[in-house]
């Protein structure tokens, strides 16, 4: 009984033995990265106090994010990562009455939005100088946002030839240019219809210098490269011993069309384009090029030095210039590493015709004598951004992280994960000559899971990442609406805004700063009511006119404090102007029967609620 | 008694010392600072207005902070509580003010050449006279801005006295009320004459044969 007893309790201890191995062999709940980022509770105090910044206090960096298709920016502070503002660029924008008055509505055209990518902050001597920030959108259109203010105050576009501006707003290191470029070649001019089997001759793609006015920032047509059909996707200006040049990198150079996730993935590389930016300004000048939808357009077969092509690692996205000009990135995204060119070698090959072949003339130099180094960063490269010590960081859309690696030596030092799949990567003041290196912040295409839920809409992430140290930190998640393509960060003592419209600088003809001037004018039907917004009244208060009229209604705040905010809304008109404190608007409409109350909408005093009038139209 | 004012009458018949002559003429000079500097400074803070609001008041001019934004501020304030506006046109005392500082200025010059006790004690009279005149002229004026208050104000407040020296509450406002250069010259001059006139007539007691 006893040798029965025993034996059976062995056999349930080899059992239990098995099923506990069995378990053992269960999957993790989490991925090794998740269960290793568990814990370390003291790495979360350092990353909550160097993020905390006290009610009050300022932050030491602005961001300025691209909205994506929202075809806003959005302005954060950084280290808090705390939302301020947003800037209505190519979409109307009603909290800042912006898109309703005669002079924005007149600025957005006939489109109300825009695909906002790339935002360029103004640069002198390759570093930032907080005048304007350039931004791009995929219409073929360039913003001028003054940073005096963070106003939009220029749209120049659609420019003739461009389609789908992708690879854009990037600036030359003194702002003499912002550059476009084709993401969807089409037969130029546009309006032209050719059947998609002539792609790979018919098709072009354009690259466009837009030159910048040194004093106001007014932006105007330079000039125009026509392109073999490739689609242009990033950009960078050379800078220091590269600065002349600009740099593109491009994808399909199969020129292929239909499913092009197969058909334009064929070779293994495609190129980065440099375009002799000071060459093309000369020729532009010299009037030279064929008219082609109303620019004068330059064709690199006839003018021999102005283009060459880099092979690149397959389907690149980012080409960024290190901080002394000599080394150029390039990131092929469906590789595992990042290329690095040497300018110094690409002049020599150029020089000695060290040519692999051509592209509708344009000479292709050989990968071999230009290349300095294959780094290893890991999957997908995408983007690379800079620091101090000679780093360099790339984000990887594949493997979701950040990887650190060190120009020169090609070693990769560090990678930190990022949720999830981060797109581009901006450092502070990291596409300068000086980059600062303390901050980085990962711009994700994917939230999932890290914030309370909203529904299947989700936002994207900004993931702030500590680089002072040897090893790269994540110190805080923030949420963005789309989308965030690409970011610039900014010292804050850079910029200065101002924070009323000086009544002096108002020359607006029809302002007005006294209540007893405040007036309603006819000329045969048309109407100018001349209208002032200060605490807490709209004077006029009421007015009279007849349907049918013509009616603009010029509005002056004449606050001199600052937010001292007024609006205009009109019930029934989509009529919604604000007023900063020393600004004129007008808005014009056609008056319709009927009595129609308006008032202040932008909160504004004890009184506010009674700012408020009627507009009678008999 | 007549002996009295018979030593009276000579002890201010009594020249002055080159020290007091001096003294008088400080005080002349000080008057200058009226021309200069303000008189009066009048701060407000309120939690919408953590760096305050101030008024700076000159003999002949209000200046507002904030390269004079302030006053326009506390215009559109005010007129919540029905307050007139404050306009430089609205104080006759910026007429007369920096008038009167001139002719006493003068006096006191004259006083200094001429040299006598008695006249120094007539621009000292002078002085304190005026400077209790315009104290309460100010303190008068700000009696007026806060009583007489329009009945059709949006805000019905009490009518209410500013604080002419030291801080008050009011409403949401901490009012801090001080005087500035050209008072304390003021003042400083006036303490110039006094202690020029103690010393003259410490003098001119001494010089005097002891009454019989």
């Amino acid at each position: 009984m006893s040798w029965i007893r025993s034996r059976s309790a062995a056999w349930a201890t080899i059992g239990v033995l098995a099923l506990a191995l069995f378990v053992s062999r269960c999957a993790p709940s989490a991925p090794k990265e998740a269960r290793k980022a568990a814990g370390g509770t003291s790495d979360i105090a350092v990353a909550a106090q160097k993020t905390y910044v006290a009610p009050g206090d300022l932050d030491e960096y602005y961001l300025f994010s691209s909205g994506g298709h929202s075809g806003q920016i959005y302005v954060f502070g950084v280290p808090s990562m705390r939302h301020i503002s947003t800037i209505p660029v190519f979409t109307p924008y009603p909290a800042t009455g912006y898109g309703f008055d005669d002079d924005s509505k007149k600025m957005l055209g006939n489109l109300t939005w825009g695909d906002v990518h790339h935002p360029a902050l103004s640069e002198t001597n390759g570093d930032y100088d907080g005048r304007w920030l350039f931004v791009n959108e995929m219409n073929g259109r360039v913003a001028r946002i003054d940073l005096r203010d963070f106003k939009t105050r220029q749209i120049l576009g659609p420019i003739p030839n461009v389609s789908g501006n992708h690879a854009s707003a990037f600036v030359t290191p003194n702002s003499e240019y912002s550059v476009m470029a084709s993401r969807f070649s089409i037969p130029i001019p546009k309006g032209t219809a050719v059947e998609i089997a002539k792609y790979a001759t018919d098709f072009k793609g354009v690259i466009t210098g837009i030159k910048i006015d040194p004093k106001s920032g007014e932006m105007s047509f330079g000039w125009q490269v026509v392109m073999p059909p490739f689609n242009y996707d990033l950009g960078d200006a050379g800078k220091k011993v590269s600065d002349g040049w600009v740099f593109f990198t491009s994808y399909n150079a199969e020129r292929a069309t239909g499913k092009l996730e197969v058909t334009s993935t064929q070779r293994d590389r495609d190129y980065i384009a440099m375009v002799d930016w000071k060459m093309a300004e000369k020729l532009a000048a010299e009037g030279k090029g064929t008219l082609i939808g109303g620019v004068k357009v330059l064709n690199p077969k006839e003018h021999p030095g102005l283009v060459y092509l880099l092979p690149c690692g397959k389907s690149p996205h980012g080409v960024d210039v290190a901080p002394d000009g000599n080394w150029i990135v390039g990131s092929g995204k469906l590789q595992g590493v990042t290329t690095v060119f040497n300018f110094e070698k690409i002049q020599t090959a150029i020089r000695n015709k060290d040519f692999t072949g051509e592209e509708d003339g344009i000479p292709v130099l050989k990968y071999e004598s230009i290349k300095d180094a294959e780094v290893p960063v890991g999957l997908g490269p995408l983007h690379t951004q800079f620091g101090t010590d000679g780093y360099a960081y790339t984000s990887l859309f594949v493997d979701s992280a950040v990887a650190k690696w060190k120009l020169g030596t090609w070693e990769v030092v560090d990678k930190v994960p990022m949720s999830y799949s981060i797109g581009h990567l901006t450092s502070a003041e990291g596409d300068t000559v000086s980059p600062d290196g303390n901050y980085l912040v990962g711009l994700n295409k994917l939230s999932h899971g890290r914030h309370l839920s909203v529904g299947p809409s989700q936002p994207e992430s900004s993931q702030l990442v500590d680089i002072t140290d040897e090893k790269m930190k994540l110190l805080y998640d923030a949420f963005t609406e789309p989308e965030p393509h690409y970011a610039q960060m900014v010292k804050a003592d850079k910029i200065k805004p101002i924070e009323v419209y000086p009544k002096e600088e108002n020359t607006h003809p029809h302002a007005i700063w006294d209540v007893k001037d405040a007036s309603v004018t006819r000329n045969g039907n048309k109407v100018l009511v001349k209208m002032i917004a200060v605490r807490s009244t709209l004077t006029p208060t009421d007015f009279e006119i007849k349907d049918g009229d013509e009616v603009t209604i010029a509005i002056t705040n004449i606050e001199q404090t600052t937010d001292e905010l007024h609006g205009l809304g009109i019930l029934d008109y989509n009529i919604n102007i604000v007023v900063d404190p020393g600004e004129t608007k007008t808005v014009t409409f056609k008056a319709k029967r009927g009595v129609f109350p308006f008032y202040c909408t932008n909160f504004c005093s004890a009184l506010h609620q009674e700012m408020q009038g009627y507009m009678i139209v008999r | 008694m007549q002996a009295i004012f018979a030593r009276l009458n000579q002890s201010l018949a009594r020249p002055l010392g080159a020290a007091q002559r001096l003294l008088v003429l400080g005080a002349a000079l000080l008057l200058v600072a009226v021309y200069i500097f303000p008189l009066w400074n009048l701060t407000m803070f309120a939690p919408q207005y953590p760096e305050g609001l101030r008024l700076d008041i000159y003999s002949y001019k209000l200046v507002g902070g904030n390269a004079g934004q302030d006053v326009h501020e506390i215009n559109i304030l005010n007129h919540y509580i029905g307050m007139r506006d404050l306009v430089t046109d609205d104080f006759t005392e910026f007429k007369w003010l920096p008038f009167a500082v001139g002719a006493l200025g003068l006096l006191y010059l004259r006083a200094a050449v001429m040299g006598t006790v008695g006249g120094l004690l007539d621009v000292l009279v002078l002085n304190v006279y005026f400077s209790a005149f315009a104290l309460w002229s100010f303190g008068y004026k700000m009696y007026v801005y806060g009583h007489n208050l329009a009945p059709t104000a949006a805000v019905r407040v009490d009518p209410f006295m500013p604080p002419l020296f030291g801080a008050k509450q009011l409403a949401n406002f901490e009012v801090y009320s001080y005087p500035q250069a050209a008072a304390y010259a003021m003042a400083l001059s006036s303490l110039l004459l006094v202690v020029a006139l103690a010393a003259a007539w410490r003098r001119a007691r001494a010089e005097l044969p002891e009454a019989a």
